[in-house]
């Protein structure tokens, strides 16, 4: 340490001059690395949005980035097409009915599930917490025949609520943990100071923890919200039957021809986009504190 | 909790149990005991899906916390952070599958249309330009031996005072630099070597003979190569196609052109191809399964990075965050270098942070599966395979294999126990 102290000792006796050039040189390089840096992040998406304005026919011939020289070839004749032709405004909605259905469930019974762990005194209440923490990184691919063998006995197979009952069993693992943690910093006296009012069970719940855990269920929600938008996989095995699928299944059936079907691929893409980008930026504040919250998952 | 409980125990606890027990019989529900597991490990495709994840492994979550550690250190210097990460973590709301399509795009191999391509192309063509006569067909005819490949040399060897007459075939009218002036037989010089490079074509022209109406071939590279392979001298052709080298000395030389003439430009990289990174040629099927390393999979983990270094950022943001400044300050104070701070103060402090992230991208990448079907195309798949894809791929698209799919689940799921272990032991804590 002393001769670390020395060097820094010769090095503030530098003349200041110099030393706040160089600071002032570091920082401008730090500026153009991160310029670079968020270009490459920019880029990939500005690619596809590009693209899906362009004729289908111009992918073959020149780059993305041509379109910024002649915007004049730009057109939202793919934008046109596809809400003419039926199909991906269709599977829209069914990605749409899937979500909120899945958000909600999952929103209403972890908040419910949490309190019970949190508030409640039952016996193997911690032997549960830590069945449901296990429970969370368990791999979806764990369950998949053997449910929709289930499913093909009581007729959910090929149905919207079977995929939604999946993902909500699912993502309550770590709905629980996230609203069990939140929960965990509502001070006890507050409830009990609220049970000797007389207040039951379902007032506490709703007058306190509900409103006390706003937060956490925006996280919860949007976190949910995101991931069941985005699925692919689910969706591929328990609607293999099923004409109405989810936008990603949709594109997905589309992919064989990648190049052939760019228009379409491309716009699609884009609009599956749309909604989840616009719920990030609206609500980046929530999903960032879920981020930090459920780091695990 | 009641409907909690019931979803837990109907969807993920009993489903678990029964495709660890499914993994043990075979299609007909004969109880195989590890049947199913020595299939697994036995067929080709198999491992290749687990070299593919055990790279995906070893690359992915070391690379992707160093980017959130070197992105959430630059923050913190910059004016304009709240936009930076906002641009980078974005990634985050798309999902794997549109991530799959957005690089597919970014990938195409002809620079004409990938952006990747097109970048290293430019750099490329500024290294190694282009040759003017880059034309797929041309070739020698007259005077010549050699490949546009390779570069092509006079038949015959040449002294001072006299003349060679190269000509070249396989060259359509268009692609004659429209400088280009008749062609016209070299005259000898004394003390040089002259000569003619052409278009040897013409209907009803001779070979060998430079007939009215054929053009010489302007800008053309020649060297001159004395007998011992050494260049000695070079030139370039005018406009009529002629060349003279001066104050040649004795002995005899060749005439090389110059495989640089017919270069093409940078035609692409297949960024989703499965060339292997790895020599593995000499190797039988298994081997190539264990050892190959396909250019598709870091391509794949390229575009995977983009959209989790958001993620690793934040979380080790937060993390710098909440270290305690005034540690950080009295290791300036005792005049600690930024480099010294970061390496024996900052690191060490932020290490849980980057282990619940190293962590987590683990699990994350065990179980990839969107990005590999949307990103890689279909002639390619076999090679960039991974567990989760093929466990799909066994189980659901054909009508067969339910129990070596369950096998290949189990698989997957003893990867992530010990991660669950850990979990389950922080939480206790």
């Amino acid at each position: 340490m002393t001769a670390v102290a020395t060097a820094a000792r010769t090095a503030s006796a530098a003349p200041p001059r110099r030393a706040r050039l160089r600071r002032l040189f570091g920082r401008s390089s730090v500026n153009v690395v991160l310029v670079l840096i968020a270009l490459f992040w920019l880029v990939p998406t500005v690619g596809l949005l590009v693209t899906s304005f362009r004729p289908a026919q111009d992918y073959f011939s020149s780059g993305w980035w041509h379109a910024i020289t002649t915007p004049l070839s730009l057109t939202v004749m793919n934008y046109e097409a596809i809400f003419k032709g039926g199909g991906i405004p269709d599977a829209l909605l069914t990605t749409a009915l899937i979500t909120v259905s899945a958000t909600v469930l999952v929103v209403v019974i972890a908040s419910l599930a949490a309190y019970a762990m949190v508030f409640l005194n039952w016996r193997g209440r911690d032997w549960v917490f830590v069945v449901i923490v296990a429970l969370m990184v368990v791999p979806l691919q764990m369950a998949l025949i053997p449910v929709a063998e289930l499913y093909k006995n009581v007729r959910l197979f090929g149905t919207l609520p079977g995929v939604v009952l999946y993902h909500v069993a699912f993502g309550l693992p770590f709905a629980i943990f996230l609203m069990r943690n939140f929960y965990t910093g509502i001070p006890k006296d507050l409830l009990e100071a609220a049970r000797i009012d007389g207040a039951n069970e379902w007032m506490m719940f709703r007058r306190i923890v509900l409103p006390l855990g706003k937060p956490a269920l925006a996280s919860l929600a949007i976190f949910e919200f995101l991931w069941v938008w985005n699925d692919l996989l689910v969706s591929l095995v328990f609607l293999a039957n099923n004409p109405h699928v989810p936008i990603t299944v949709a594109i997905f059936s589309q992919l064989r021809q990648f190049g052939a079907n760019i228009d379409l691929i491309s716009t699609a893409s884009f609009i599956s986009m749309i909604i989840p980008l616009a719920v990030f930026f609206a609500f980046q504040r929530y999903f960032v504190r879920g981020v930090l919250a459920g780091a695990v998952k | 909790m009641g409907p909690a409980a019931l979803l837990l125990g109907a969807i993920v606890v009993y489903p678990t149990v029964a495709t660890v027990a499914r993994s043990l019989y075979d299609d007909s529900g004969n109880f195989i005991a590890a049947g199913n597991y020595k299939t697994l490990f036995g067929t080709a495709d198999i491992l290749v899906a687990i070299r593919n994840n055990a790279i995906w492994v070893i690359v992915f979550p070391s690379l992707v916390t160093f980017l959130g550690l070197v992105f959430a250190v630059l923050t913190e210097r910059i004016r304009w952070s709240t936009a930076f990460k906002t641009i980078v973590f974005m990634p985050m709301a798309i999902s794997l599958f549109a991530t799959g399509v957005i690089w597919r795009i970014v990938y195409e191999t002809d620079p004409n249309r990938g952006v990747i391509n097109a970048a290293v192309g430019t750099v490329a063509d500024v290294i190694h330009p282009p040759g003017m006569y880059a034309l797929p067909n041309i070739r020698p005819i007259s005077g010549l031996t050699g490949t546009a490949e390779g570069g092509m040399v006079s038949k015959n060897a040449v002294d001072a005072g006299h003349a060679l007459q190269l000509g070249l075939t396989g060259i359509p009218l268009s692609a004659v630099p429209p400088a280009a002036q008749a062609a016209q037989a070299p005259s000898p010089v004394a003390g040089a070597v002259t000569g003619e490079v052409w278009r040897d074509f013409s209907p009803g022209g001779h070979v060998g003979v430079i007939d009215p109406g054929e053009k010489g071939l302007p800008g053309m590279r020649l060297n001159l190569v004395s007998a011992d392979g050494h260049t000695a001298a070079t030139t370039v052709s005018g406009n009529n196609g002629a060349f003279r080298f001066d104050g040649v000395s004795g002995g005899s030389y060749h005439l090389a052109l110059d495989a640089a003439n017919f270069r093409q430009p940078f035609g692409g990289v297949n960024w989703l191809g499965v060339q292997s990174l790895t020599p593995v040629s000499g190797l039988g099927t298994t081997g190539q399964a264990l050892l190959a390393i396909p250019l598709a999979d870091l391509s794949a983990i390229v575009a995977m990075l983009w959209m989790w270094s958001g993620f690793a950022m934040v979380i080790i943001g937060a993390g710098l965050a909440a270290l305690n400044r005034e540690v950080l300050e009295a290791a300036r104070m005792d005049g600690a270098s930024e480099l010294q701070t970061f390496r024996f103060v900052t690191f060490p402090l932020l290490r849980p942070v980057l282990i619940v992230v190293f962590i987590t991208m683990i699990i994350n990448v065990l179980k990839i599966f969107d990005i590999i079907l949307s990103l890689i195309p279909d002639s390619s798949q076999q090679q960039a395979n991974v567990i989760a894809l093929e466990m799909y791929r066994v189980g659901f698209t054909s009508f067969t294999g339910k129990g070596l799919a369950s096998a290949i689940a189990v698989f997957l799921f003893l990867l992530v126990i010990p991660v669950i272990a850990l979990n389950v032991r922080r939480i206790r804590e």
